[in-house]
């Protein structure tokens, strides 16, 4: 089998992820910010290392788009689920 | 036919695949379960969030109660084991089922260490009296409760929500080590992936990535908010 598209540079893909959750780190208990802004920017970060994983080593990023779309629909149903919740009992 | 095979998606093993999505049924399969998964661990998550930011009482701050340097070194180690699945994947895609087996049993070795280092980690835990329950009486945290170091109010939210999410992910990270295992000892060991018959590798790497993946959004919410 020949490959469709160009392979993603795992190594570099591991870097980034290595890099951010430092900086998570850093920011979780150096940075003097805010509690908001530090949770935001947390969040920011996991949301965007979690894409790294999803996008180039579950190779989201190079599939069908119908098979994209089957996994990312879980994810604003999760999202809704959550601020349901959310809805009820603490707003 | 030549041409034919050149232009066949990498994605896609010549194996039975559903029609309409065009992908073989293993690999459907497993995304069909990972879209399980993910509601899942919404279900925990969402209730890790209602139940700190609905609590009364303020909750304990990051870094009291859990070993962060431990758990960072941990998380690094699933990422690691993350590259090494994936390089496994690289490697049968190549031809090459030799490194392939050798980046498997990486995966395979980093995935147990995650496990073992979880499992010193809630030894440790217990011993200084952090229970699922909350705080145990007589500990070394229950004087940090006492001296208003940590908020009596929440900790017993605390920690049924700790071990419940970190349980649950820890059996995750349990079940694709053993399944690693007896692919790499049924299949890979005696040869049976090749470059063109490489869907078990395919599919327990989706699994372990989605591991790595929901680690990374755990890791953040439970240890360092």
């Amino acid at each position: 089998m020949e490959t469709a598209h160009k392979r993603p540079n795992y190594i570099l893909i591991w870097v980034y992820l290595a890099v951010l959750t430092a900086a998570e780190l850093a920011l979780a208990f150096e940075l003097p910010i805010s509690r908001n802004l530090k949770l935001l920017l947390l969040l920011f970060l996991a949301v965007w290392k979690a894409a790294l994983v999803g996008l180039f080593f579950m190779h989201l990023k190079f599939e069908r788009w119908n098979l994209r779309i089957m996994a990312i629909i879980p994810l604003p149903l999760a999202v809704i689920f959550i601020l349901a919740g959310m809805s009820e009992h603490i707003w | 036919m030549t041409h034919a095979a050149a232009t066949v998606d990498q994605m896609q093993p010549p194996f039975p695949a559903e029609r309409g999505l065009d992908v073989y049924n293993k690999k459907l399969g497993m995304w069909v379960f990972l879209a399980s998964e993910v509601m899942f661990f919404a279900a925990l998550i969402g209730t890790y969030v209602i139940l700190r930011f609905g609590a009364t009482g303020e909750w304990a701050k990051p870094g009291i109660v859990l070993n962060i340097k431990i758990t960072a070194f941990n998380t690094f180690l699933l990422i690691c084991s993350s590259v090494s699945m994936v390089k496994a994947y690289a490697a049968i895609q190549d031809g090459d089922p030799k490194k392939m087996r050798f980046w498997l049993l990486m995966t395979i070795l980093g995935g147990a260490t995650f496990v073992g280092i979880q499992v010193y980690e809630y030894i440790h835990l217990v011993e200084h009296g952090f229970v699922p329950s909350g705080v145990r009486e007589g500990s070394e945290l229950a004087a940090l409760v006492a001296n208003g170091t940590l908020p009596a109010a929440t900790m017993g939210l605390y920690g049924s929500t700790f071990f419940t999410m970190t349980g649950f992910h820890g059996f995750h990270v349990t079940c694709g080590v053993i399944s690693m295992a007896y692919l790499y000892f049924t299949k890979a060991l005696p040869g049976k992936y090749s470059k063109q018959d490489y869907g078990g590798i395919e599919t327990v790497g989706l699994y372990w990535h989605f591991v790595d993946l929901v680690w990374i959004i755990l890791f953040t919410i439970v240890y360092l908010i």
